[in-house]
């Protein structure tokens, strides 16, 4: 049997982790993971709540020890929890302060006594490559979240193609993450790169733009921040002093030039981008203001036919066909021109219209109704979207407060624009063009609009 | 902290929201103790952020996570204005 070591790192003693208390060591870590693989029920599924990093760290390799599968879900509403549950009725939810988790068995992350650390002698342990370590949600086209299965052996090789594409393999640095460590892009770039790239990471989330500069200033050089355009843009204006900054690492959503520039002006730093998907992993970098072409991740390889195209091979987890529509460049390269139409991505949430429009059309009192995205404004800023509605009798807020039971809150309408009729054409479509135009008469018009 | 400069400074804590987050509601229909998540305004941990910017460049005031009361401070407007009144540099 194929079995990979939990990590890469050769040396108990080298730093895997930094607390706001200093620096735990790689033996800390195998120690700790040890500690709670002993108490944990190994019940088949663990919902590892932990906000602190290094403890989804731990109880993600405990998981792991257990014989396990992590469940990472894309969001923690009381929805998805029943939805989970229903799914994997014997997980465990692991937390580490007091989320709330009604009817889900849950399991306090215990202090773990380090006086009694087991000696490192015993080794770095090894789990089959095929295990199913973790499954991720995405929201799929209906917005019922789909499951992405990822084995053992493909998320360590993740981790290490995306070392090498960062040049981290030579030269390791600490990773401070302002995205959650759950969801790909975090679970990737702040845990995977530092079991198989070999780094370390910040254990907190920062979010405000002086939490970033407090926790980078905890670490040592070199520092890579793991980002995403809108975090980096509020940090950016916000104007503060920063501590050095080795390497900017962005994803989640399209970066603009401007603002790589910028953050490159100001920092000193490389700013890089990563490309990829819940379902497929991280599929590509580019330094973003070395032109638009993305290079592929060390394994990974693309296959088009006709306007689909799919990434195979390396770490991708069979054959996964892409939401994006993309033009193969020679040398492993690739040109990014959109999604297909349909699909929205806010901030990283992603849903499509097609679900929106479903949820407002089954809103009690709606007629006819239309969510529409309008053209963005500036790549880093987040595009809000607007819908139409016709609802004689109700007023837009009572619409919004129905709407706000069955969508996310970052997928309200800003504005829900009232209209007597939407502009349907003879086979009872709305084209784009149609909605541009209602949208610049009613929104552009009436003052609203961003920017 | 005065009473009466957390209610003066409502109206202009009011319109900075709306037009920071580009809200379709006039500054003045923000109810002074409703919640500014959940049922109230709905607003995400985007808008909070765009806040936190607005907040810092007017006020010279810089949010912090590890500040317990953060979640006391965007419980409402006139929580997030109390926060302003006593913290504010400029």
């Amino acid at each position: 049997m194929n079995a990979v070591p939990l990590l890469a790192h050769g040396d108990s003693a080298a730093v895997f982790a930094w607390r706001p208390d200093g620096p735990v060591t790689v033996g800390d870590y195998l120690a700790d993971a040890r500690a709670l693989a002993a108490r944990l029920p190994a019940t088949g599924y663990l919902l590892n709540l932990c906000h602190d990093r290094y403890r989804f760290a731990v109880g993600f390799a405990a998981g792991l020890l257990r014989g396990m599968t992590s469940l990472q879900p894309s969001s923690q509403s009381p929805e998805t929890f029943r939805r989970l549950q229903d799914e994997y009725p014997d997980l465990i939810a692991l937390c580490d302060n007091d989320t709330d988790v009604p009817d889900l068995p849950r399991f306090a992350f215990p202090s773990l006594d380090r006086a009694a650390k087991t000696l490192f002698a015993e080794g770095i342990p090894s789990i089959p490559a095929d295990h199913p370590a973790a499954i991720l949600f995405t929201s799929g086209s209906t917005g019922q979240p789909q499951a992405q299965r990822k084995t053992w052996g493909k998320l360590a090789l993740n981790g290490q193609a995306e070392a090498v594409a960062l040049g981290l393999d030579i030269k390791p640095h600490v990773l401070v993450g302002t995205v959650p460590v759950q969801h790909s892009y975090g679970f990737e770039s702040t845990f995977l790169l530092a079991l198989h790239g070999g780094c370390a990471f910040w254990a907190g989330k920062p979010f405000y733009p002086q939490d970033i500069a407090s926790a980078l200033a905890a670490v040592p050089q070199p520092r890579l921040l793991v980002t995403t355009p809108f975090h980096l843009s509020a940090l950016l204006a916000s104007g503060i002093e920063l501590p050095a900054i080795d390497i900017l690492l962005s994803a989640t959503a399209p970066l603009s030039t401007t603002l790589a520039a910028e953050a490159e002006a100001r920092t000193g730093a490389p700013m890089l981008e990563i490309y990829g998907s819940t379902e497929s992993g991280q599929l590509a970098s580019r330094r973003t203001t070395d032109g638009a072409a993305w290079t592929l991740l060390p394994g990974v390889r693309l296959e088009q036919a006709g306007d689909e195209t799919a990434a195979c091979d390396g770490h991708v987890e069979g054959r996964i066909v892409l939401s994006d529509v993309i033009e193969l460049l020679p040398d492993n390269r690739f040109l990014l021109h959109g999604r297909h139409a349909d699909l929205i991505n806010i901030a990283g949430k992603r849903t499509s219209l097609a679900y929106l429009n479903h949820q407002l059309g089954a809103v009690p009192g709606v007629v006819d109704g239309a969510f529409f995205l309008p053209d963005e404004e500036g790549p880093d800023g987040i595009t809000r979207l607007t819908a139409f509605v016709v609802a004689p009798g109700l007023t837009a807020r009572q619409i919004t407060v129905a709407l706000r039971e069955r969508i996310e809150a970052i997928f309200l309408p800003r504005p829900l624009v009232l209209v007597d009729a939407l502009p349907r054409n003879s086979t009872g479509k709305l084209p784009r063009g149609d909605l541009q135009a209602l949208y610049a008469e009613k929104v552009e018009r009436a003052g609203h609009g961003r920017g | 902290m005065s009473q009466a400069a957390i209610e003066a400074l409502l109206p202009e804590v009011a319109e900075l929201i709306v037009s920071a987050l580009n809200l379709d509601i006039a500054p003045a229909e923000i109810e002074a103790d409703a919640p500014l998540f959940g049922d109230g305004l709905s607003l995400d941990s985007i808008d909070v952020l765009e806040i936190a910017l607005v907040i810092s460049k007017k006020y010279g005031i810089q949010l912090k996570s590890d500040n317990e009361d953060n979640v006391r401070i965007f419980s409402s407007l006139r929580a997030l204005t109390a926060y302003i009144v006593s913290q504010r540099t400029q």
